[in-house]
């Protein structure tokens, strides 16, 4: 195909960006910097790349320098005071960290790479942000231009490996195309349903010259992202809702990226309707609120998973039928008729055929819903619904969330319970994947969106803790916890150099049971017990390894200590690693064995007083 | 190249014409499963943009969610089913028959002429013929060429057009692909 011919004509209006760059531009301007781009002054492609970024309102990035990105580096140098980098100690960590800052902050996380290895480090976050609908631009280094294609030192073939686990990438080959590149590129990552976006720079694109010219319009004319919904469908929606006997709003992180939280608290409110956010909608509604059922899903309450089994109408608002949330498809909410509120057309009609789909921005159809109530409805008062509320009362209260004591031994979900309490349910709080991050998502009790930072889509061991370096970057003045597992926090455990090295608040959270917990779990339900290489036989001592990092180190073992040492590591300052020693065996429930019915869950474990093992000896 | 099941389907795909975007839609389809059962690729009127054109298969859902799926590419500017829309559809096939004797030659020279298919090459045991037509009639011309022995085959896979004036009223999949108020989220 032909190289970059600029479309002129097609569809009607380009898209012009309705709203500035999400920070003030830069204090200095520009023309006055060392690095100026003054009107006639040619400038380097390194010098254009920092410029943009300033411009795109850009503080803060994650990255690791290397051959091929040296020029950006140098130029980052000069820029200093007004860009802070985050040296990772590996480019998975430089993502996640990223990832952790957009999320905690709906800003575009970025992210500075070498070429080659550097690039290929990233695939994993990057395939966690396309999941988890997460603004990243990453920039790589890349080979110059006349040796792409030469195997030439640390080449890879950066566009064509990230072309499926990024929303859009670019190769820039011309220094007149980049500062075009980079304002497409975070138009991109953060409009529509947010996601990563890849910039792979050609050493030599970085050291050519030309004069910058930040554009003030996108003109991507065959990229739509997606408004108001239709608003013949939005009265059809609101008339289901009003007249609906047993409704639930199925939640997702839709919510929580279209910062729709206020919108959606206001409709559950004004139609009494019950909400059971997924795990990556939790904080997107008050987990304590009275219309709250907790989450839905594999390890969700029975309230809630009775809840969409029996309801006449399930409203899906950001979410997208996952595996994990429906269990068996053909038995998902099988009475309902659904009504689908997503941003994505491609999410709608996908797993679920839908009755009602509404592609939109999540806040802006809630928005037109409530204007819909306003001005055509007016009811009287919240629909009562109280058969339904009573039948919901009664399955929350038969079966919460809960778990057995064992004497002796801290419970990991106890840790779970005090960590919200000495937080007062305020931090931010980040998981990385297993038994651990469901104990969080059922114990914490999340208020507010953003709080809660987790790999909800790809499952990414390693993702919680430079997660949480990213989001204590963001907010130096708040309690970030990362909440992870002695499995993985060693896929990413290099980050505690980073950590110290930066003075972040990030407190960590070890539930160490001295296995891969989750996998653990399934080998003894589904395995009879075979548990095959689960058993972390040779765990670091995490104390004098935080300690051998300049951190601090802390351990409980014995539930007596759960509490002060938690008490310490949280108000101690800088990196505090606190290993809590808990029942080895214990597993996350309820649960629906994957590929069963909600209605299928299992409430708690059988019983079996023979099984805890004595507390180890760690010494 | 088969086993699509479902039916066969012609999706009409405008992309900007750029570096990289055919081996995005391409890519499209392998990673999530869907078969391409014939590709064809060219810049339109307009070089600035291509026309693919491919065939696939699936059922109503699938079908759906490939539409959505290309439909959602950053630099695909409309993706039509044109099962859905009134077109018409043409193939081009070029291939090489062994004429061993003047009777299979005039065989060959009969068979072409009542399909208007074009002679292009001939040679003393062999005949290249051009035909071009639905998938039918080259699928007949192909069986009825086949006992003499074809040596050599090259099939471009269906171009498809819609009607003029069939386009702007067609229902279904194409028109419910458009996103009803089109601006920036914010």
């Amino acid at each position: 195909m032909a190289p970059m011919n600029e479309p002129n004509r097609m569809k009607a209006a380009p898209i012009a960006e309705a709203a500035p760059a999400p920070r003030p531009a830069p204090a200095v301007p520009a023309s006055t910097t060392p690095a100026a781009p003054a009107a006639e002054v040619e400038t380097r492609g390194a010098a254009i790349l920092i410029e943009s970024l300033l411009r795109e309102g850009v503080s803060t990035i994650f990255g690791y320098p290397g051959g091929a990105i040296l020029h950006v580096y140098d130029e980052l140098a000069r820029a200093r005071d007004r860009i802070t980098h985050v040296l990772v100690r590996h480019e998975q960590g430089a993502v996640h960290a990223a990832e952790g800052y957009a999320r905690s902050t709906g800003q575009v996380g970025v992210v500075l790479v070498t070429s080659g290895p550097g690039a290929t480090n990233c695939v994993t976050g990057l395939t966690n942000a396309l999941m988890d609908s997460t603004p990243i631009v990453c920039i790589t280094g890349q080979v110059p231009t006349h040796l792409i294609g030469n195997d030439a030192f640390q080449e890879a073939d950066v566009v064509g490996i990230t072309r499926p686990c990024t929303k859009y990438n670019y190769l820039v080959k011309d220094v007149r195309d980049l500062a075009r590149v980079v304002k497409e590129a975070f138009f991109l990552a953060r409009t529509g349903r947010p996601g990563p976006v890849v910039i792979d720079l050609p050493k030599d694109v970085t050291a050519a010259k030309t004069r910058f010219v930040y554009p003030e319009t996108v003109s991507l004319p065959s990229y739509r992202a997606a408004g108001r919904g239709d608003p013949r469908l939005v009265r059809r929606a609101v008339g289901m809702m009003v007249a609906a006997e047993r409704p639930v709003l199925y939640v997702g992180g839709g919510i929580v990226n279209a910062g729709a939280a206020a919108e959606l608290l206001e409709l559950s409110e004004r139609l009494n309707l019950p909400v059971t956010p997924t795990l990556m909608g939790l904080g997107g509604f008050p987990s304590a609120h009275p219309l709250c059922l907790g989450m839905l899903g594999m390890h969700g309450t029975y309230a809630a998973n009775m809840g969409v089994t029996h309801a006449d109408l399930l409203i899906a608002l950001g979410s997208r039928f996952d595996d994990r949330v429906t269990g068996r498809l053909k038995d998902f909410a099988p009475d309902a008729q659904v009504i689908h509120v997503d941003v994505d057309p491609s999410s709608i009609n996908k797993n679920r055929a839908v009755e009602v789909g509404i592609v939109g921005d999540a806040r802006l159809v809630l928005r037109q819903m409530l204007d819909c109530l306003d001005r055509e409805v007016r009811l009287e008062g919240p629909p009562p619904r109280v058969t339904w509320w009573g039948t919901l009362r009664a399955w929350a209260a038969q079966h919460p969330y809960r778990y057995r004591r064992r004497r002796g031994v801290i419970m990991p979900q106890a840790v779970i319970e005090e960590l919200h309490r000495l937080t007062r349910g305020e931090a931010i709080v980040t998981a990385d994947v297993g038994q651990h991050q469901m104990w969080v998502a059922q114990y914490y009790g999340f208020k507010r969106p953003r709080q809660w930072l987790n790999s909800g889509g790809l499952g990414t061991m390693g993702y919680g803790f430079p997660a949480a370096i990213g989001a204590a970057k963001a907010h130096p003045d708040r309690t970030v916890v990362c909440v992870t597992g002695d499995g993985s926090f060693q896929m990413c455990i290099q980050e505690m150099a980073t950590a110290v090295q930066e003075k972040v608040n990030v407190k960590v959270v070890v539930i160490n049971n001295n296995y891969l917990g989750m996998v653990r779990q399934w080998q003894e339900l589904f395995y009879s017990r075979t548990y095959s290489e689960v058993g972390l036989e040779w765990l670091p001592d995490f104390v004098r390894l935080a300690e051998a990092y300049h951190a601090t180190g802390l351990r409980a073992s014995k539930p007596e200590e759960l509490r002060p040492v938690l008490e310490k590591g949280l108000s101690a300052p800088g990196l505090v690693v606190m290993d809590m020693i808990v029942s080895q065996e214990e597993s996350v429930y309820p649960m629906v064995p994957a590929g069963a019915s909600l209605r299928e869950m299992v409430l708690d474990p059988p019983d079996d007083p023979s099984e805890e093992p004595e507390p180890r000896d760690l010494a | 190249m088969s086993g699509s099941g479902g039916g066969r389907h012609i999706l009409s795909i405008l992309v900007e014409n750029r570096f990289g975007e055919l081996c995005r839609v391409v890519g499209l389809f392998s990673g999530r499963g869907y078969n391409i059962d014939s590709l064809c690729v060219a810049p339109t009127a307009d070089p600035a943009f291509s026309r693919i054109i491919l065939t696939t298969g699936g059922s109503d859902a699938i079908m759906e969610q490939i539409l959505k799926q290309v439909g959602k590419l950053v630099r695909v500017l409309e993706v039509v089913d044109l099962n859905e829309v009134q077109h018409v559809e043409r193939e081009m096939v070029l291939l090489i028959v062994s004429t061993r004797t003047p009777a299979e030659r005039q065989e060959v020279l009969n068979l072409a002429g009542v399909f208007r298919a074009k002679v292009i090459d001939i040679s003393t045991d062999a005949i290249t013929v051009e035909t071009t037509g639905s998938q039918e009639k080259v699928d007949a011309l192909l069986g009825l060429l086949s006992p003499l022995g074809i040596r050599d085959l090259v099939r471009t896979g269906p171009v498809a057009i819609p009607r003029i004036g069939a386009a702007r009223e067609a229902p279904g999949a194409a028109a419910s692909l458009v996103v009803p108020e089109a601006e920036s989220a914010v």
